[in-house]
């Protein structure tokens, strides 16, 4: 066990390390791919393999430094904490904090019912405690820093922001369509305890210890996607044609967007795998808009969190749900396939 | 006498948890009882949002997390 202060002076240490490894990639792959492996310039099968052993340290060295500050950040907070912060608060102001409480607060989906009946006996709004159901699974943080590692820094951004807001405008409309009475009527026998669950006080060394735990459980649990996910991008982008997706894919194919969100809803996939694949897609004609409209609904919405919510909720507000955030996600790839 | 109950659903990390406390208190030979509580009502009503959570004694001592098992021990030792 390292002791507080050398635990520190470690993070000092490898932050320099990772910084020149991480800028270097690029004549490291070329130096792999074209020297040691001896593979000639510009043919299908070096561009191919230069992609995979570029992207995948790189996604993987951006995952590791972010993933652990999302763990120190995520230990400031907890579901309890927000239960208690979102309480009686008013729609809009509180559909605001909500959805951003979602992409902070730790969240798993399989506490989500657990959640969901806390958040509605403790008087949190329907509407605010959708803003934070539809909030936390859809702004997901590899999923942003993939985006940010494949796409740039503006692609992240408005992954983020229009996640945001469809989280907020939908949380906002299933509070003015006064749908409480398609919760099921057991939830509102639920007492809460009022057992006051106080975490013991951590010390910053140990918020590091979470850092570094947290990573090991993220990363552990999806390099074998982002490898896969990568290698099969390194397949497209090395083998199928430019442009080969701008008919099925593109901006003049209307019906793309909803054809995507249809197709990514039920299914169930983790970012990590999905987004390498969207990338290469995306350098073969595939418009923007229409490939984030599909990631996100691969992620936001899927089948295993539809039948979960199927303890709490009547059809009819699995519906609207379902409803309102796809609609929200096609608006969003419509508006994007204008602006690119 | 300790009462040990393991909160939570059908998740890995639930299953791990109970496993765990089940061997440390076989090792540590402790006078114990341990429960699976499953019901989703009655999780709640120990004040816990997050799974799996751990309750000696009726109250409620980690949520969310798998704790490291000396730190159960130390816990299951002031009971």
């Amino acid at each position: 066990m390292l002791t507080p202060n050398r635990k520190i002076l470690s993070l000092i240490l490898l932050l320099p390390l990772w910084f020149l490894i991480y800028l270097n990639l690029d004549p490291l792959a070329s130096f792999i791919v074209y020297q040691i492996l001896g593979l000639p310039l510009g043919t299908h099968l070096s561009d191919a393999v230069w992609f995979f052993i570029f992207e995948v340290p790189k996604v993987l060295l951006l995952l590791v430094l972010i993933v652990f500050f999302v763990g120190i950040i995520r230990s400031y907070f907890s579901p309890e904490r927000t239960r208690k912060i979102l309480g009686g608060k008013k729609l809009f102001a509180g559909n605001i904090l909500s959805s951003l409480l979602g992409v902070v607060t730790p969240f798993c989906s399989c506490s989500a019912i657990p959640l969901f009946l806390g958040f509605i006996e403790s008087g949190v709004p329907l509407g605010v405690t959708f803003s934070f159901l539809i909030a936390a699974p859809m702004i997901n943080e590899v999923a942003l820093i993939l985006l940010f590692g494949l796409f740039g820094w503006e692609t992240a951004l408005l992954y983020l922001s229009t996640g945001l807001i469809i989280a907020i405008v939908s949380g906002y409309i299933i509070g003015k369509l006064k749908l409480e009475k398609y919760i099921e009527p057991w939830v509102y026998n639920v007492k809460m305890g009022d057992q006051q669950f106080e975490p013991v006080a951590i010390s910053f060394s140990d918020r590091i210890n979470i850092g570094f735990e947290t990573v090991k459980e993220i990363v552990g649990k999806i390099w074998i996607y982002i490898l896969l996910g990568i290698a099969v991008g390194a397949g497209i982008h090395g083998y199928v044609p430019e442009n080969f997706m701008a008919g099925l894919m593109g901006k003049s194919a209307w019906w793309s967007v909803p054809a995507a969100v249809i197709i990514g809803v039920p299914m169930y996939s983790n970012a990590a795998g999905i987004i390498p694949i969207v990338q290469a897609l995306l350098a073969k004609g595939a418009s923007l808009g229409t490939v984030l409209a599909f990631m996100m609904s691969v992620i936001a919405l899927s089948l295993p969190e539809i039948i979960i919510l199927k303890k709490v909720l009547k059809i009819q507000l699995i519906f609207a749900f379902v409803g309102i955030v796809a609609l929200g996600i096609i608006t969003v790839g419509y508006i994007f396939n204008l602006i690119y | 006498m300790l009462s040990v109950k393991v909160l939570g659903t059908g998740c890995k990390k639930c299953q791990t948890l109970e496993a765990t406390v089940k061997e440390i208190i076989a090792n540590n030979k402790m006078e114990a009882t341990l429960e699976k509580v499953e019901d989703i009502s009655a999780i709640v009503s120990y004040g816990v949002m997050t799974t799996p959570a751990l309750v000696i004694n009726e109250k409620v001592v980690s949520a969310g997390s798998l704790p490291k098992e000396d730190q159960i021990l130390t816990w299951l030792k002031e009971g």
